[in-house]
């Protein structure tokens, strides 16, 4: 009994990320299944081929979209980090200041943005409307986590700052930055998927008045003209540009804080 | 800068508390007319129950907190409180307090390169500090890939680098299990000796306040103040010989009875 539970906790199974691709296999034989049986035409549900042949044909449309919009995310991902940081540091300096702002930026978070998106149109050009409805998304995890990293500084490491008359600036940058690095990280992360929603919801607004060129404006074109495999293979698209975004942060997060932080000692 | 001080006669008052008090904002005191002087190269404990202010007598004299009342005098005035002041005081907390993202290096550092030392000036002193604590093969670990003990010994390590003429420790081995205390007991005598400092060191152990000090300021709680006194031959060799020995179980029961009646009144 000891020995089974030793063996099966110690010992990883070798091929664990076969798993999660043989069910998606799976569901992909049985989704050409459904189709082949019931005889379904193309714009009702298009085979799992169809779309693969829609990619190919219709790539160089659907990479430029693809890249319209990871360039949109990626920039107010950028934008928002920066944002999010700054109006962080400023809250740490002085609690006046979080008081008056912090609500203001949760009224920001809370409100849909797909309900702010048309006004964004009104005032500001498409691209910028889809840029902003982004970044208002991405801004509030980084904002909330970086000041609860601000905020978590061990008390007896700032004593002995005080002690050793270490200056604001020193505090700041050998203390306050360092202790906050992993709350941001992980701010950061959950940023990158909500700033690639925050750029479909943009990029659908502002497509149904008939501009953009993004993935999610390529869905609901292709869904005016019942041209369901180029909106499948859009989805992919979209969907992949979500793992990429997920997998490049997961590796920066990785790369910082592999020798020090328990979050990422997996295995150590 | 040691020397002129440890020349000095070893009974030379560093400084003194005279009617301390501390009240904290939630109104709670934690000291009352408390008076006590701190000398010069001497092992002083001070020893009580838990919450009996001892801690905050620590904090006063690092400068991390003010007094509510009384004052507290450095010897040879502001000019001393000054030059013995921030760096050469080291503080050692209950906790190891280590920064997770820097090595042990980079933490037994931290106070030089806060006074503006390069990591290369530097390295001589911190080289010197860990192998007083006995961690020079380890300077490039990090935090997480040490023991408890051993990380006491790099906050002890990091207290050190800057040569303090006066060492604070507030329970720094309460956490550890007995047989490292015992080991780092023996090499905080070993330094004490070898630096020829003044250590405060602030214990809720009646056996490693016998063990290691010169002299014990037994306090007594709610509000805290010294209620006794005991010195220790600081020329008795504290060694496994002495943590066996009648004289040191003598000790032990006599500041044990000193606690107890500390304790008692009210």
């Amino acid at each position: 009994m000891e020995r089974h539970l030793e063996h099966s906790s110690s010992r990883p199974f070798p091929f664990r990320w076969l798993l999660p691709i043989g069910v998606l296999a799976a569901l992909v034989a049985l989704w050409a299944l459904v189709v082949r049986i019931n005889n379904l035409p193309p714009y009702v549900l298009p085979s799992p081929g169809q779309v693969l042949e829609t990619l190919v044909s219709d790539r160089v449309v659907l990479f430029q979209s693809m890249l319209v919009t990871l360039e949109t995310t990626v920039l107010a991902l950028l934008l928002a980090a920066a944002g999010g940081v700054a109006l962080a540091l400023i809250f740490a300096s002085a609690r006046i200041v979080e008081f008056s702002l912090f609500p203001i930026a949760v009224i920001l978070q809370v409100t849909p943005v797909i309900a702010v998106a048309p006004l964004m149109l009104i005032y500001l050009s498409t691209d910028t409307a889809v840029l902003v409805c982004a970044w208002i998304v991405a801004f509030f995890p980084v904002l909330s986590n970086t000041t609860l990293g601000l905020n978590s500084v061990d008390p007896n490491l700032r004593d002995l700052f005080r002690l050793a008359g270490a200056s604001r600036w020193q505090t700041l940058l050998r203390l306050k930055l360092p202790t906050a690095l992993p709350y941001f990280l992980g701010g950061l992360r959950i940023a990158g998927g909500l700033a690639l929603i925050g750029a479909v919801v943009g990029e659908i607004a502002a497509g149904s008045a008939g501009q953009g060129s993004g993935l999610a404006f390529r869905i609901v074109e292709s869904a005016y003209r019942l041209n369901i495999p180029r909106l499948f293979a859009a989805l992919l698209l979209i969907s992949l540009a979500g793992i990429l975004i997920y997998a490049a942060l997961s590796l920066l997060s990785w790369l910082v804080l592999r020798r020090w932080h328990e979050s990422e000692l997996g295995g150590a | 800068m040691n020397d002129v001080i440890a020349e000095a006669d070893a009974g030379t008052v560093l400084l003194s508390l005279r009617g301390v008090g501390k009240r904290f904002a939630n109104n709670v005191t934690a000291l009352e007319g408390l008076d006590m002087e701190v000398r010069q190269g001497e092992f002083l404990s001070l020893l009580g129950p838990s919450g009996c202010g001892k801690s905050t007598a620590l904090r006063l004299i690092a400068g991390l907190t003010e007094p509510t009342a009384g004052r507290l005098d450095w010897n040879g005035g502001e000019a001393t409180r000054r030059t013995t002041g921030p760096r050469s005081i080291g503080f050692v907390f209950q906790e190891p307090t280590l920064m997770p993202w820097a090595s042990v290096f980079g933490n037994v550092h931290l106070p030089l390169k806060l006074a503006g030392i390069g990591r290369r000036e530097a390295e001589p002193s911190i080289a010197e500090a860990l192998e007083m604590v006995g961690l020079s093969g380890f300077r490039d670990a990090y935090p997480r890939e040490l023991s408890g003990g051993m990380k006491m010994r790099v906050s002890i390590a990091r207290a050190l680098v800057t040569k303090p003429r006066l060492l604070l420790m507030d329970e720094p081995f309460a956490a550890l299990d007995e047989i490292t205390r015992f080991k780092l007991n023996n090499d905080l005598l070993e330094v004490w000796r070898q630096l020829g400092c003044t250590i405060v060191f602030v214990t809720h152990s009646v056996f490693e306040s016998v063990f290691l000090s010169s002299r014990i300021l037994v306090f007594r709680a709610r509000p805290g103040r010294v209620s006794a006194e005991l010195s220790i031959d600081p020329n008795q060799p504290r060694d496994e010989a002495f943590r066996t020995s009648p004289e040191y179980a003598g000790l032990c029961r006599e500041t044990s009875l000193a606690l107890a009646r500390a304790m008692e009144a009210r």
